[in-house]
């Protein structure tokens, strides 16, 4: 009985807290997303620019560790009888990618274009009984440009 | 030391190969944190403690990596990647790997 009362408390908060501050984050993200939109980044290697005008090259780099919550990780557990899309999951990799990238623009703020953009995801903190997403980490890596004006 | 992940230096030419460079380490996190970290998995959100010792690791990576560059007599890093594994609950290995070259 005590620990059904556990169980069920630990699923509440992971659900309110958990949806509360993934609304915030993400209603976050796109704030500094709009703000970030004159600085391209590109996954290409070439960009159009001549030799002449670029000043400098530099690595710049940005990473997040996001953790599930108890609800989103109860949630995975059913859809893996049923199987199909787990949706919590998908927001959790999306919100780690997006903290990543936006990190990367903030870590070149003077930089007029961002390119060879990779980004890599790796799954830690995972526990040897348990199965399944701990904690994911996403990292953005590029080299920013800087243009003669 | 110009480090860049494309192929090239904009605006300057390789003069000189010296072969690929790496660096890498490995770091856990003291008790407390992963207690924290823990208590983090319950309601979701990010591991801040996590973040910054990854992103401390990933410097201190490239770190070494630029030492090795520096005594080939290297002064920049081309084609560089990142990759992350982890090996046990609680600590991570960073790997970062590149080549030296020499620019003119």
């Amino acid at each position: 009985m005590f620990d059904i009362i556990i169980f069920l408390a630990l699923v509440a908060m992971g659900y309110f807290i958990g949806s509360f501050s993934e609304r915030r984050h993400f209603r976050s993200l796109e704030t500094r997303e709009a703000d970030k939109l004159l600085q391209p980044i590109v996954t290409m290697e070439d960009v159009a620019y001549p030799e002449d005008q670029i000043q400098s090259a530099t690595l710049v780099s940005g990473s997040a560790v996001i953790s599930v919550d108890y609800f989103k990780r109860l949630l995975a557990g059913l859809r893996n009888i049923f199987g199909g899309t787990i949706k919590s999951y998908e927001s959790l990799l999306d919100r780690a990618r997006r903290e990543a990238l936006l990190r990367m623009r903030e870590a070149a703020p003077g930089a007029g274009v961002i390119v060879n953009v990779r980004i890599e995801t790796a799954s830690i903190g995972r526990r040897a009984n348990k199965k399944g997403v701990g904690c994911v980490e996403a990292i953005a890596y590029g080299t920013a440009l800087t243009l003669r004006k | 030391m110009i480090v860049t992940n494309i192929e090239t230096v904009p605006g300057k030419t390789i003069t000189e190969h010296f072969g690929m460079v790496s660096g890498n380490t490995i770091r856990a996190k003291h008790i407390g944190r992963d207690i924290m970290a823990s208590l983090k998995n319950i309601v979701g959100g990010e591991l801040k403690g996590y973040t910054r010792l990854l992103q401390e690791s990933r410097d201190q990576a490239t770190a070494r990596m630029i030492d090795q560059a520096e005594q080939l007599g290297a002064n920049a890093i081309v084609n560089v990647r990142y990759s992350t594994s982890s090996i046990t609950q609680g600590a991570a290995e960073l790997y970062v790997y590149g080549t030296a070259v020499r620019v003119a």
